[in-house]
């Protein structure tokens, strides 16, 4: 005789990411670190902005990056010239880092170094706008760009990141005025989903916006 | 592609679960919630999931995938309405940002449908 039967199981389906960004996140408590998610799509300026803002903070701050990419190290050999460790993480095939990546990137830094020696870490994405808000890493925030070559539209076709991020930083300001695009829709649009979320106008090439970026930074270190 | 991550952590969870069932029973069909405001496209979800369970213990099971649709909550209208997801998300009424979610960013295996011998006393 056989039946059927149904088990309610009602798990979240991102279930094991979670409880690795959980993991990741009690790391990065227990020694005074704040982590930072910094995403957007590809080549919207995640690195030059890193370069800009090592430049600036270290040795005030003591800083790392751990930096995603698919395939290469290119990234994160620019990156290694302002001092910081930075370590690479080859996502491969995948389009987003996950808590596990990240996990393996936080055990090798606190294998070379002391880990409660340092205050802030970024985690760089892999530069895609769809998926990367979806996996928690156990940043304590989430930074998105959006170059001002991508358009006004982009926060609503592609509203999830926009909608979980704690600032947005309107990057390449300094190309506006070369485009056909209006930075007040552009905010406006981003309101309509995420009303709280700082918004930061910036170019790393002029340096405009930095200056605010750094403060709004320096805040969120514990 | 991360529909192929999302289908290697559902097969992971339900592994888990069914490796704790003592009879091991032969799953049928595996019932997931997704929202329309996620990231993932029901269709390549399935695509993935085909793929991943060609062989072992999930083989030929079904995969049935319920979409939920995105509502949000206006509290200064103390209403519901639908956002046009890649359009427009502020209250039609009122024009106030979407704040209350109260649907659609759904990520969930719902519960397992499986075949269960009858035991014998
Ligand atoms: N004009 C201008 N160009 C910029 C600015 N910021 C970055 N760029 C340029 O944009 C291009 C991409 O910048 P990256 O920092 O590599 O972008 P990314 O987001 O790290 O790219 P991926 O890691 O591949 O996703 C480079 O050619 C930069 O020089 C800016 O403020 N103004
Ligand atoms: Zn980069
Ligand atoms: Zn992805
Ligand atoms: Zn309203």
């Amino acid at each position: 005789m056989h039946q059927t039967v149904e088990a309610a199981l009602e798990i979240n389906l991102l279930h094991a990411n979670q409880a690795g960004a959980n993991h990741n996140r009690a790391h990065f408590d227990q020694w005074g670190i704040t982590c930072l998610n910094i995403m957007s799509s590809p080549g919207a300026g995640k690195t030059v902005l890193l370069e800009r803002t090592l430049a600036a903070l270290n040795p005030d701050l003591k800083m790392a990056v751990i930096e995603g990419d698919m395939t290469t190290e290119l990234d994160a050999e620019r990156l290694r010239q302002y001092g910081v460790p930075v370590i690479a993480i080859n996502t491969g095939r995948s389009c987003h880092l996950d808590s596990k990546m990240v996990s393996g990137g936080l055990h090798s830094l606190a294998a070379d170094y002391n880990p409660a020696e340092f205050d802030l870490v970024f985690v760089e994405n892999v530069g895609n706008l769809v998926c990367p808000a979806e996996f928690e890493v156990g940043e304590h925030g989430k930074v998105a760009l959006i170059s001002v070559t991508e358009g006004e539209d982009k926060p609503l076709k592609y509203p999830i990141m926009f909608q979980e991020a704690d600032c947005l930083l309107i990057s390449k300001i300094d190309l506006a005025p070369y485009l056909d695009i209006d930075l007040n829709r552009l905010e406006s649009n981003v309101r309509q989903i995420n009303p709280q979320v700082t918004i930061i106008r910036l170019s790393a090439k002029t340096g405009a916006g930095l200056e605010t970026w750094l403060t709004w930074l320096r805040n969120q270190v514990k | 592609m991360h529909e192929t991550d999302m289908t290697k952590a559902l097969i992971l969870t339900v592994r888990q679960w069914w490796e704790e069932q003592p009879s091991r029973p032969q799953i049928d069909t595996i019932h997931l919630t997704v929202g329309q405001f996620t990231c993932v496209e029901p269709a390549s979800l399935q695509f993935a999931f085909a793929a991943q369970t060609q062989k072992g213990f999930l083989e030929g099971v079904k995969l049935a995938i319920h979409e939920t649709p995105l509502v949000a909550f206006c509290h200064a209208c103390q209403e519901e309405y639908k956002p046009k997801i890649g359009l427009h998300y502020s209250c039609p009424s009122c024009q106030s940002p979407m704040e209350d979610i109260r649907s659609g960013r759904e990520l969930k295996i719902d519960r397992i449908e499986y075949t269960q011998s009858c035991v014998e006393i």
